[in-house]
């Protein structure tokens, strides 16, 4: 009878323990966290984590999180919505304090990557908690001089609900070819002249790239919102192989 | 392997003290409806719908939705355990059982000691005949006094609430007679072949 | 109430992936054995929850890969595939 030999789980990617540096509220209802995590050996854009939890009697819960930093950032930082659900958001959202610690492994994920190297126009699309990768490639991409066209389109609930709204007001700032639409389905600032409404082929055709530039296109939010924004772009004729998306949606049941 | 650190604060699922008695080992109790599949919900026209027992030769009877409706209906009072951890107390099922459907089909027992479900979407999973009979399965077509949703299984989903709620299958389309316990979906990968709650069999071996 | 039983996309389980492949396989390209579209794994619909990770061609829904984690060992099939094209590192 032939020997069994046990797999040798995560060798490659073992379980490391970040430590929480700093918390940033980024909106009422978001936070991200500045992990300090020991022999990190750095991530590309767009890739993700996954946490781990232990209660004092040992039972776990695991989820995935984007990576929202960039490789050059010497922290990584993670960004985390308060939902009621699941066990892993409403403790890192809600419970964790500056010096806990926790599990994680990573940088997890080879697929929704973006480079600074990539020369063709670079097309985001994001909605609420779901731009944190994207905002990883848009900071990458401003450490590394990047300088091709690059837009960001990105639906929020309200003003307020905006994640990163000075840094990427900042961003778009620079001159350095980064445009940032913002839209606002639920509520509007008064005077605003943006656009409100969900996305749809219209916005982004509207003010998206040409099928004929072939934009790398990146878009995570709603699995609602990815879907139909996919279905959009390739109605518009965008290449289907040039479109990758991260639905965030529960881990199911 | 050292330990892994203890997360501060953290205190996972409510491992709950109420109802212990009817909480299976490692279940928490929820009180939505968690869902879960293997796949995308089957969009089922209830004119196309069939349900049918069959073996590997016979087809012994099939039903229209009509006709399934026609067929006597039985409520249920029942808990509910997913493998997944989750339990939900006392979820309310209106459906047939499987003894009026063998009835129906005017069989006065199962032909084999084993059956295998067959689903729309292509699901499958298999339960001893001996655990669906005497009341203790039914193909339910209402929940909580409401149409089944489709997420949850509708139009109909085989309810055999002993077991790991993988079992129930969803989106029914089939029962097959075996004279041998074939694994379905999940049991040829890794699931137990039986999947009892109170005895923690959730993976082969256990 | 209840959540949506929603797929999310393949590159969801690269953790679980990475415990069994040498490589970074979301990357890869899989060929569906249904309709022969090839796409990366990273770009499959993923649906089993906390089961298991099922693996769905985003073009015709056939399944293509299932992976299920037990306290044992990975359980892997794949009779759903064609093929699987890893990139060669250009090293």
């Amino acid at each position: 009878m032939l020997a069994t030999e046990k797999v040798q789980p995560t060798r490659k990617l073992p379980w490391r323990t970040a430590t929480v540096r700093e918390i940033i509220e980024e909106t009422p209802r978001v936070r991200s966290l500045s992990l300090d995590i020991p022999d990190w050996p750095g991530h590309r854009p767009g890739q993700h984590v996954d946490i781990r939890l232990t209660s004092d009697d040992g039972y776990q819960a695991q989820r995935s999180y984007s990576i929202a930093s960039a490789p050059e950032a010497a922290e990584l930082l993670v960004t985390v919505e308060r939902i009621e659900e699941g066990e892993v958001s409403p403790y890192l959202s809600s419970e964790v304090i500056v010096g806990d610690k926790f599990e994680l492994r990573g940088p997890i994920g080879g697929h929704f990557v973006w480079s600074a190297f990539m020369t063709e126009p670079l097309f985001l699309v994001a909605g609420g908690s779901g731009v944190a990768p994207l905002m990883a490639m848009l900071r990458h991409r401003a450490a590394a001089g990047n300088k091709n066209p690059a837009l960001l389109v990105y639906s929020s609930r309200s003003f307020d609900d905006i994640i990163y709204r000075k840094e990427l007001a900042a961003l778009a700032a620079r001159s350095d070819g980064l445009k940032v639409v913002h839209t606002l389905t639920r509520q509007q600032p008064a005077g605003w002249t943006g656009e409100k409404k969900r996305i749809d082929p219209e916005m982004l055709s509207r003010v998206g790239f040409s099928p004929k530039e072939q934009p790398r296109i990146f878009i995570c939010g709603p699995t609602q919102l990815v879907e139909s924004a996919a279905r959009a772009l390739i109605e518009l004729g965008h290449d289907a192989g040039l479109i990758k998306t991260e639905r965030f949606g529960p881990t199911g049941a | 392997m050292s330990e892994p650190p203890v997360s501060r604060g953290f205190r996972g699922k409510q491992r709950s003290s109420d109802h212990a008695a009817r909480t299976p080992p490692g279940q928490h109790l929820v009180n939505d409806f968690p869902v879960l599949s293997a796949g995308p919900t089957p969009r089922i026209d209830l004119v196309k719908w069939r349900f049918a027992l069959t073996d590997g030769h016979n087809k012994f009877a099939e039903w229209d939705w009509e006709q399934f409706n026609a067929l006597p209906q039985t409520k249920i009072k029942t808990d509910i355990h997913c493998v997944t951890t989750w339990s939900k107390l006392d979820t309310e099922w209106r459906g047939v059982t499987f003894d009026d459907l063998l009835a129906a089909a005017g069989l006065d027992e199962a032909p084999t000691p084993f059956a295998l479900m067959h689903c729309y979407g292509g699901y499958t999973t298999n339960v001893p005949v001996e655990d669906m009979l005497e009341g203790k399965a039914m193909v339910a077509t209402r929940f909580a006094g409401e149409e089944l949703d489709p997420e949850h299984g509708g139009p109909a989903r085989l309810v055999v609430p002993h077991l790991y709620f993988w079992k129930s299958a969803k989106w029914i389309q089939r029962i097959e007679f075996t004279e041998t316990d074939t694994p379905g979906f999940w049991e040829e990968l890794g699931y137990h072949i039986y999947g009892d709650p109170w005895r923690e069999q959730r993976y082969a071996g256990d | 109430m209840s959540e949506k039983p929603l797929p999310l996309d393949g590159n969801s389980a690269a953790g679980l992936l990475s415990e069994l492949f040498a490589v970074e396989i979301t990357g890869a390209s899989i060929t569906c054995d249904g309709c022969h579209h090839a796409a990366p794994i990273g770009a499959a619909r993923l649906y089993g929850g906390r089961m298991g990770a099922v693996f769905r061609c985003a073009h015709c829904e056939n399944v293509v890969v299932r992976l299920v984690r037990t306290p044992e060992g990975y359980w892997l099939e794949m009779k759903g595939a064609r093929s699987l094209f890893v990139q060669a590192r250009g090293d």
